[in-house]
């Protein structure tokens, strides 16, 4: 699906800049960071993650737009599933398990 | 416009809505294609056709994956499925997508070993888990979702997993516009740019729309007011005989796009000479291939594949719907032999397919009203 998800870097995972844990609605899942090298990410910066990667950069309040939109789009609930079938990281702590559902490309 | 209420900005969403009103030439028809199913989505999903003149048509594009995904290539990926030392990997929206022995879940129900991802990476990890099989990625998408194919393909290089391949149908948005612009049967006046792909290419190469064709195009974000403002630039343009290339979701769309992105898919992949696209035909240099130095981790090299053309069912009229030229009610099978239950055409299985968007968001409505 094209839309993205927003989601906090909660904290980078190595020097070189390829993951971070990011928070997305209370789920915590490793991400790749790697397309946004040249942005400077670091922990409470806000990102569009998709097929998890880190897309796009945003501000906060472009953070609670988006998170709105997909309330509104009745997608919140299927982004959360997304984040939280990352399975390529190591879980990190305070995870909340969800279930499985349908994944989208976009 | 009491249905407004519900948005973001309903005052702002009212304003635009009323300019746009004020601002059309009532004699004038005009024709906007949202080219990514992402918007196409938004628009069926927040009902926005009802705050346009009627005047102002959208055409919906061919802007969703596995709506123009041909059969053929789903065959092949599931001929690579079937073999035993196999896990297929594929996200969510491929595993309903029917090849003509069945879908990927109904290929997992006699057996294959078919599993839904939700990134490639956890493809690539299934791999390093799996050291004794053969772990394949069907990857589909726009410049939006190659990158990620691209970064994890360097990262399968980089750790060496030689049990891993990927599938490649990424597709170029691009020459898509470009085949609808030379379609002799498209009569679009504007473009309603995709907003996640352009985080990639970036807003310059549409340029060659506005230089060659003389069509406007703005690259819109997607909440309501987005695409109403969106709307409203074109509309402004056509009126003024402009056709410039405008980006309303600059806060998201930088002008130059992605730059790693950019680098790791000209590393990753090279662009096929032509692809078909399903209701589209052949397009030249519209899709893309892993470059030579991938070629171990290729799954059109690794394994045989079929490679047989499948022509859609002949009443089917996908291909008319995807240009625009047919909204998606008045194609024969629409709501009868083809239902998001049981699609015939793509365009009906994913929800940012212009079937199943107009099936669930105006085909519903309408019924229930009867």
């Amino acid at each position: 699906m094209c839309l993205a998800i927003p989601g906090q870097i909660v904290r980078l995972l190595d020097d070189e800049g390829h993951y971070a844990v990011v928070d997305v609605s209370g789920v915590r899942r490793t991400i790749n960071i790697g397309l946004l090298r040249e942005d400077g990410v670091k922990p409470d910066d806000w990102v569009l993650i998709h097929v998890g990667f880190a897309m796009s950069k945003i501000s906060d309040e472009q953070a609670k737009d988006q998170l709105r939109l997909l309330e509104m789009l009745g997608e919140a609930s299927m982004a959360i599933e997304e984040v939280s079938g990352y399975s390529f990281g190591e879980r990190a702590e305070g995870d909340r398990e969800g279930p499985n559902h349908e994944s989208k490309s976009g | 416009m009491k249905y407004v209420d519900e948005f973001r900005d309903p005052a702002l969403i009212r304003k635009t809505a009323d300019e746009i009103a004020r601002v059309i030439e009532r004699d004038r028809h005009y024709r906007i294609m949202e080219v990514c199913g992402g918007h196409t989505f938004s628009i069926y999903r927040f009902g926005l056709q009802r705050l346009l003149p009627e005047n102002i048509e959208l055409v919906h594009g061919p802007g969703c994956p596995v709506c123009v995904l041909p059969m053929g290539r789903m065959d092949d990926g599931l001929a690579i499925a079937a073999r035993p030392e196999v896990i297929f990997t594929a996200f969510g929206d491929v595993m309903r997508v029917p090849g003509r022995r069945g879908t990927p879940l109904e290929m997992r129900a006699k057996g294959a070993d078919v599993r839904m991802v939700y990134s490639p990476l956890d493809a690539l990890k299934l791999a390093t888990e799996n050291p004794d099989r053969q772990v394949v990625f069907f990857a589909i998408g726009f410049e939006t979702t190659a990158p990620s194919t691209a970064l994890t393909l360097l990262r399968a290089r980089s750790l060496n997993v030689d049990n891993f391949s990927v599938f490649c149908n990424h597709v170029l948005i691009l020459p898509a516009i470009r085949a609808i612009l030379d379609s002799p049967d498209m009569r679009i006046d504007g473009f309603i740019g995709p907003g996640h792909v352009s985080t990639v290419i970036g807003a310059r190469p549409y340029e060659f729309i506005a230089r060659e064709y003389g069509k406007p195009v703005v690259i819109s974000g997607f909440e309501p007011l987005d695409l109403l403002q969106s709307i409203l630039m074109l509309i402004k343009q056509l009126n003024q005989g402009r056709a410039e290339v405008e980006n309303q979701y600059a806060r998201v769309v930088p002008w130059d796009g992605n730059r790693p992105a950019l680098r790791a898919l000209a590393e990753v992949f090279a662009v096929r000479p032509f692809f078909e696209w399903r209701g589209l035909g052949f397009i030249s240099q519209s899709a893309l291939r892993l470059r030579d130095e991938f070629a171990a981790w290729d799954a059109e090299t690794r394994f045989s594949v079929p490679g047989v053309r499948v022509t859609d069912p002949k009443a089917a009229q996908c291909g008319e719907v995807l240009k625009g030229v047919l909204p998606p009610n008045r194609c024969k099978l629409f709501g009868r032999e083809c239902t998001p239950e049981h699609p015939v055409g793509a365009l009906m299985v994913s929800s940012e397919g212009a079937c199943a968007a107009y099936y669930h968001y105006v085909h519903a409505m309408v019924t229930a009203g009867d």
